[in-house]
This record gives C-alpha cells, sequence and structure tokens, in this order.
C-alpha cells in the first residue's frame, strides 16, 4: 500500500514539474494577494503587524483552494480515476497519495514564502516562526478538506465555486487556530493551546477526509 | 444464461492447461469465472436494459453487440464495478463483485473509452503507473516489454500528448499484456481509432490470452474476426 501511494505521490510530483508554470500558480497567487496589502492599508507598521496573520492565513486558504478544484479533474477527464477505483488496494491509498502531491507542490511553497511575506508585513521574528508553524500543520488541513470538496463536486458545472462554498466554512477552525497562535505570541502569551488544537484538527481531517474523498469518489463516477 | 441468445461464430475450446501468472502476482494461476443474473440498468429515469443473464468463463471471447444507446458501455461499468445495477447480482469466483479480499479487482481487467494516460508523461511511465495501479510486480520493466508487443518501443519515451489518438490506444492496450494472468479482460471499443495491422495486433493479444485461459469481453462496431469468439445481442434484453 506504501508502494501505491509513493506511486501516485511520484506520479503528480512529476507532472508537477512538467507544468511548472501552472503548478506555481497558486504560490504566485498568495504572494501578489498578500503583498497587495500593505499597497491598500498603507505602510504603518503597527497595523501591518495586527492584520498580517490573519491575511496570511487568508490568501494562503484561498490559494490552497485554487490549486484542489483540479485535484481529481484532469484524472476524470482522461479516465485516470476510473482505473484508481478499480485498483486492488483501497482507493483511500490513492487519494491520500493525491493530497500528500497537493501539499508539498501547493502547501508547502506556502510555508516556505510565509517569513518572506511576515517581513514585508514587519512582523516580528518571534511571531514569523510561530506562522510558519502554524502553517506547517494547516496546509495539510487545507489540501484534505480541498480532497474532500473536489471529489464531491467532481464532473459539476460550476463544481470550483461549489467547492469553494463548501470547503471554505470547513476551513475556519484552522483559521482561527492558525491566527490565534500568532495573536498569542504577540501578546506575549504562549501558542501552545492553539498548536495542539491545530493539531489535533489536523489528525481529525487526516483521519476522516481521505475516506470521505474516496466515498465521493465513487459516488461521482456511478 | 439461455443458449440461443448466443450465437456462436465457432466452437472453442481451450485443450492447453491453464498457465499460471508469470508474474506471480496475487492472481497466480487463478481464473475466476464473472457471472451476472439479472442485471436491470437504469441511467436517469431511462430503463436501458433488464433481466440479463451473462457467464463469462475461461477461456472465452464475447462480442457485445447492441445498437448506440443499448447500454453497453453501462454493462461494461456495471461488470467491472465502476456503477452499481439498479438490479441483479454479480459474482466473480462465486463470491459477490464488491466483497471477499480483492480478488474480483486483481482478476478484472476494465478498459473504457477513455485511454488512461497522462498527456504530461511519456507513454512507458504512463503504462508502468497503470501496472502499479493493477498491481503487477516491476511494472516498469514489463511496461517496456508490454510497449515493444504493441509495437511501440521507438515511441516510448514520447510524451503522450505529442503521439496520434491510434498510437494512444495501442498505449491503453498495452496494459494487456503486462503480464500473463488469465483475468477477465472488459474492453470498451478496443479496436477505435485503430489501424488494421495494429487491430491485428490487438486480436492476437485476444487471442493469446483466452488461449491461456483468460476471459475477454468486448464491445466494437468493427468486423474484426475473433477465434472462437461468441456474440451476446443486447437488444433483447432492452427495456421497452
Amino acid at each position: 500500500m506504501i508502494g501505491l501511494l509513493l506511486a501516485v505521490t511520484r506520479r503528480d510530483l512529476l507532472m508537477a514539474r512538467r507544468r511548472r508554470m501552472e503548478a506555481l500558480l497558486p504560490l504566485g497567487f498568495f504572494v501578489v494577494a498578500a503583498g497587495l496589502f500593505p499597497i491598500g492599508v498603507g505602510p504603518e507598521s503597527q497595523t501591518l503587524r495586527q492584520i498580517a496573520p490573519g491575511v496570511l492565513w487568508v490568501c494562503a486558504l484561498l490559494a490552497a483552494m485554487l490549486s484542489v478544484t483540479q485535484m481529481f479533474a484532469s484524472d476524470h477527464h482522461d479516465g485516470s480515476l476510473e482505473q484508481m477505483v478499480l485498483a486492488p488496494q483501497p482507493l483511500v491509498v490513492v487519494v491520500a497519495g493525491k493530497v500528500l502531491a497537493h501539499w508539498l507542490t501547493s502547501g508547502i511553497p506556502l510555508v516556505l514564502t510565509a517569513p518572506l511575506i511576515g517581513v514585508l508585513f514587519d512582523m516580528r521574528a518571534q511571531s514569523i516562526v510561530t506562522l510558519t508553524l502554524t502553517l506547517l500543520l494547516g496546509t495539510p488541513i487545507l489540501s484534505l478538506l480541498g480532497a474532500v470538496g473536489a471529489a464531491l463536486t467532481l464532473g459539476l458545472r460550476s463544481g470550483a465555486a461549489l467547492m469553494f462554498l463548501l470547503v471554505l466554512p470547513l476551513t475556519v477552525p484552522a483559521l482561527i487556530f492558525g491566527t490565534g497562535a500568532v495573536g498569542a505570541v504577540d501578546a506575549g502569551l504562549s501558542a501552545q493551546a492553539h498548536m495542539s488544537l491545530l493539531g489535533a484538527l489536523l489528525i481529525l481531517t487526516l483521519l476522516g477526509a481521505p475516506l470521505a474523498a474516496a466515498a465521493a469518489l465513487r459516488i461521482s463516477l456511478d | 444464461m439461455s443458449t440461443d441468445r448466443f450465437r456462436r461464430c465457432a466452437v472453442f475450446t481451450i485443450l492447453t492447461p491453464m498457465k499460471t501468472d508469470s508474474s506471480g502476482g496475487p492472481c497466480a494461476g487463478r481464473t475466476g469465472v464473472l457471472a451476472a443474473k439479472s442485471l436491470a440498468c437504469r441511467r436517469g429515469r431511462r430503463l436501458l436494459f433488464r433481466g440479463l443473464n451473462l457467464r463469462l468463463d475461461a477461456g472465452s471471447v464475447t462480442w457485445l453487440r447492441g445498437t448506440n444507446g443499448s447500454g453497453k458501455t453501462s454493462l461494461m461499468r456495471i461488470l467491472a464495478g465502476l456503477s452499481a445495477p439498479a438490479q441483479g447480482s454479480i459474482t466473480w469466483d462465486g463470491l459477490p463483485l464488491n466483497q471477499g479480499d480483492g480478488a474480483a479487482r486483481r482478476g478484472i481487467v476494465y478498459i473504457g473509452h477513455a485511454n488512461a494516460l497522462k498527456d504530461d508523461l511519456s507513454l512507458l511511465e504512463a503504462v508502468a503507473f497503470l501496472g502499479r495501479l493493477q498491481g503487477v510486480d516491476a511494472a516498469s520493466a514489463r511496461a517496456l516489454t508490454a510497449l515493444a508487443r504493441l509495437g511501440l518501443s521507438a515511441r516510448r519515451d514520447a510524451p503522450v500528448h505529442t503521439l496520434s489518438q491510434g498510437q494512444r490506444r495501442r498505449g491503453a492496450l498495452a496494459r494487456l499484456a503486462l503480464d500473463d494472468a488469465p483475468r477477465t479482460w472488459l474492453l470498451d471499443e478496443p479496436y477505435d481509432a485503430l489501424d488494421r495491422d495494429s487491430a491485428m495486433l490487438v486480436s492476437g493479444l485476444i487471442e493469446a490470452h483466452a488461449a491461456r485461459g483468460g476471459a475477454v469481453l468486448l464491445t466494437g462496431h468493427q468486423t474484426v474476426t475473433l477465434y472462437g469468439a461468441r456474440e451476446f445481442d443486447l437488444e433483447p434484453h432492452r427495456a421497452a
């Protein structure tokens, strides 16, 4: 099963490498959207520092959603998804492989870029570290929830818009704990509680989302 | 299944002993009989067919015939386990299709209209990945051999998006040559987009598979002669 998971992940990473521009679009969106805020809000350091966690988290969330709509679409279009559903191994392994590839191609670049954007917002070093850690825990949640939404809306007209409506409300807890952790550090408090809750959320999503996405894919293909 | 609904084109008897899976894979030496009983299929509000009984024995090749919209693809998808029938049951080796240890999934190969090859991968990478999905050991090495059997060695490193429709179809059908396991092949329009020579190659694969004890169910509007093939007509089962 691990072999299949790695094979699916490797295949998706290979395709992302061959379509670099497409793979880098979420990152481009994240940088441009977050970069527009200091211009729009003004250069006042205190204001920027205050809005930074929320802005960065919302931009990361929207960037992740942009790419997740395509997670199963091309496999559905060319018939690969049928073969994945018919594979002798559980479909949930294939879904996990695709989610892992999505996180590696869109989540990790966001995590790595976040400190630079944090500097742009004049965040303090400790807040930047906390923000990066929350994104490290939070971006897999976004990929996992996105997979459920993408599977549920597969083949539907206006599926992308519907997916945003379905998934965005589910991401609210991650957004609250993610920004709350940075807020706590800024206020001189410990971010441990927020981080623990974010970690628990990740474990919960890890356990439930691949199963839900696999079930949704079977329904979509019937 | 009533015999009058099968029109045998030729008597086809397997005399050769069944070979075991040379891959040593999970399907080794095992041929399950795929049997459908009293199947009915509904698409939207329309009942496509009902009361359909079908049995795919080891060593048999069956042409599924029917006019456009009669439900050939729907039947294929139901037999493969992709869709649920409105009524009836399907068994693999006597067990319900989706139960057991996944033996049915290992024992059935379905190739639909879509080729399942990714445009951005090379033909070799794409076929090897399908082999891994199917649970074939040493998929890359076997994909090389399979592509050679389908006459695609020269194009193995070409990106799929640069191939012609016929080459893509042959690439998709190369999955059938990944191993010698006597599985049940469900092939929806396998001759689509193929020229005469390629069609002969595919016919050779199908006949060799049946001779090894595998079973084949295929659709197509082409007039391709397959030794020992029989026909199963969907028309008598169509709902009014």
